[in-house]
């Protein structure tokens, strides 16, 4: 019961039962968000701050919305408008904004490990909300949600994800996290855009998007970034959409109640084709309200309670 | 430590409680018009039901039920946490006289919870309280509308209503931990 944790860093270190404990919370927290008053006073009194050094519309206002529903105090942070711009070092922005007494940070920021740095130099909590190309972990638990609503289980389903896997931390957080559901992962995308170092996860690679959605229960696809095409990674989009986008037609070869995601924001015509986009089975917009409910669920977990029972 | 297990009600003795509480209901409200039972999670919830079935059967009126969850508004949220359960409250709650279910109250912190929760959801018209058992030692100033029995208690004592939705058998045992 509850997480006994300081912080939320990424997928790969949590045990099942965490995010079991996670996902069954925020399940329950969905609820609320269908109340005319959608307020529960269980965090009120917590001050959270968001540092965000990469922009991010989605990611920020889903994390100020969870945690203004469960009644907490929310500072955002932008980066371009901070002391950041003068030169300020990492280090010293949160000594300065520690002794500002938040209870809790969230952190997205370019470099791989920095809530990690930020969560070993403070006491109070740290989420981390995407850093570098290494974890996301509130948007692997919320695509995992997704499923489970859908599917109504983890175990046992082929999940294929599709696209830039190499730079992409939702790919890891969500193969962190499903693996260790006991679901099936395949990264699936063109072989410049695959890590090496995939061989040695738990995943299995595919470099033809057909062969990889065969059979596939959930199909997620990653936004292609233009400005990769610059490194050379890519010749183009066009050919990239012509071999790798998803297609009512490729869609076939997944399984026949297959579902679709994407973490967002969709390049329609690229990785993803409009109308498979505003189908059916398409769960894009189920993910950005999980995606609140999950945020919820992660606040509540790590500031709803450390100290011993009191009995009422 | 040992513990000491007395039962206090059997199967027959919560039936006619229910069934009296359901009688007193429909008088209080002069019929079962704009009504709504709530139960507080989790054994408040088979409890309600119960009620609005019984007072179907007097009044040939439909009830609508409902289950809340307090876990959120609990006060001592801050040190504690507890599983948070479900919260399904298939109806406008403005309006209606909404009679809360519990199956023991004690302190009555739960039913201010769980008032505070109702207020989050619209206006009721009015809240009514019913409670299984009351065990005393009010640290608010609340007390329930219907009871179906009092049992006068220790602060060292617990008391464990069983109901059969959940464990089987329609029971509450007073619970008393002995120094041996």
């Amino acid at each position: 019961m509850g997480l006994k944790r300081k912080d939320i860093l990424g997928l790969q270190e949590m045990s099942p039962d965490e995010i079991e404990t996670i996902l069954e919370t925020a399940l329950s927290f969905k609820e609320i968000l269908t109340r005319k008053v959608k307020k529960v006073p269980t965090l009120r009194g917590r001050s959270i701050i968001t540092l965000f050094f990469e922009p991010s519309t989605r990611t920020r206002t889903s994390f100020e919305m969870a945690g203004k529903i469960m009644s907490a105090d929310v500072s955002s942070i932008a980066m371009a408008n901070s002391s950041v711009v003068k030169g300020e070092c990492l280090k010293d922005t949160i000594l300065t904004l520690q002794a500002m007494k938040p209870d809790l940070f969230i952190v997205r920021h370019q470099a791989s490990g920095a809530p990690h740095f930020i969560a070993g130099m403070v006491k109070e909590s740290v989420i981390n909300a995407g850093d570098g190309m290494h974890e996301h972990p509130s948007q692997g638990l919320l695509d995992m949600l997704t499923i489970i609503e859908k599917k109504g289980r983890l175990d046992g389903l082929t999940v294929a994800i599709v696209g830039d896997i190499l730079h992409s931390r939702v790919a890891r957080s969500n193969m962190w996290g499903l693996t260790k559901m006991g679901a099936k992962v395949r990264f699936v995308g063109p072989e410049t855009l695959i890590p090496s170092e995939a061989k040695n996860l738990p995943v299995e690679v595919y470099t033809n998007v057909e062969e990889g959605i065969k059979g596939a229960d959930v199909v997620n696809v990653l936004r292609i970034q233009r400005e990769r095409m610059t490194g050379g990674l890519l010749p183009s989009t066009r050919e990239y959409s012509r071999l790798f986008g998803i297609t009512k037609e490729r869609l076939k070869l997944a399984k026949d109640n297959a579902i679709f995601m994407h973490p967002g924001p969709m390049n329609r015509g690229v990785e993803i084709m409009p109308d498979v986009a505003d189908s059916d089975i398409s769960m894009v917009t189920e993910q950005v309200t999980n995606g609140v409910a999950v945020r919820m669920a992660m606040l509540y977990h790590l500031l709803g309670g450390t100290e011993d029972a009191v009995v009422a | 430590m040992t513990e000491q297990i007395s039962q206090v009600m059997d199967a027959d003795d919560i039936r006619r409680a229910l069934t009296r509480i359901a009688h007193e209901i429909i008088e209080k409200n002069r019929g079962a018009e704009k009504l709504g039972i709530v139960g507080v999670w989790r054994k408040g919830a088979p409890l309600a039901e119960r009620l609005a079935k019984i007072i179907s059967q007097i009044e040939g009126v439909r009830v609508p039920v409902g289950v809340l969850d307090i876990s959120l508004y609990r006060d001592d949220y801050m040190t504690r946490q507890p599983k948070v359960g479900k919260t399904d409250i298939p109806f406008e709650v403005t309006g209606r006289t909404i009679v809360l279910v519990e199956e023991v109250i004690y302190t009555g912190r739960t039913v201010r919870s769980a008032m505070d929760a109702l207020m989050d959801m619209g206006r009721p018209a009015a809240i009514q309280l019913a409670v299984l058992v009351d065990r005393g030692h009010r640290e608010l100033p609340i007390r329930p509308d219907y009871v179906g029995k009092n049992l006068p208690t220790s602060r060292k004592e617990k008391v464990d209503v069983q109901l059969a939705e959940m464990q089987g058998e329609d029971r509450v045992f007073i619970v008393k931990k002995k120094d041996t």
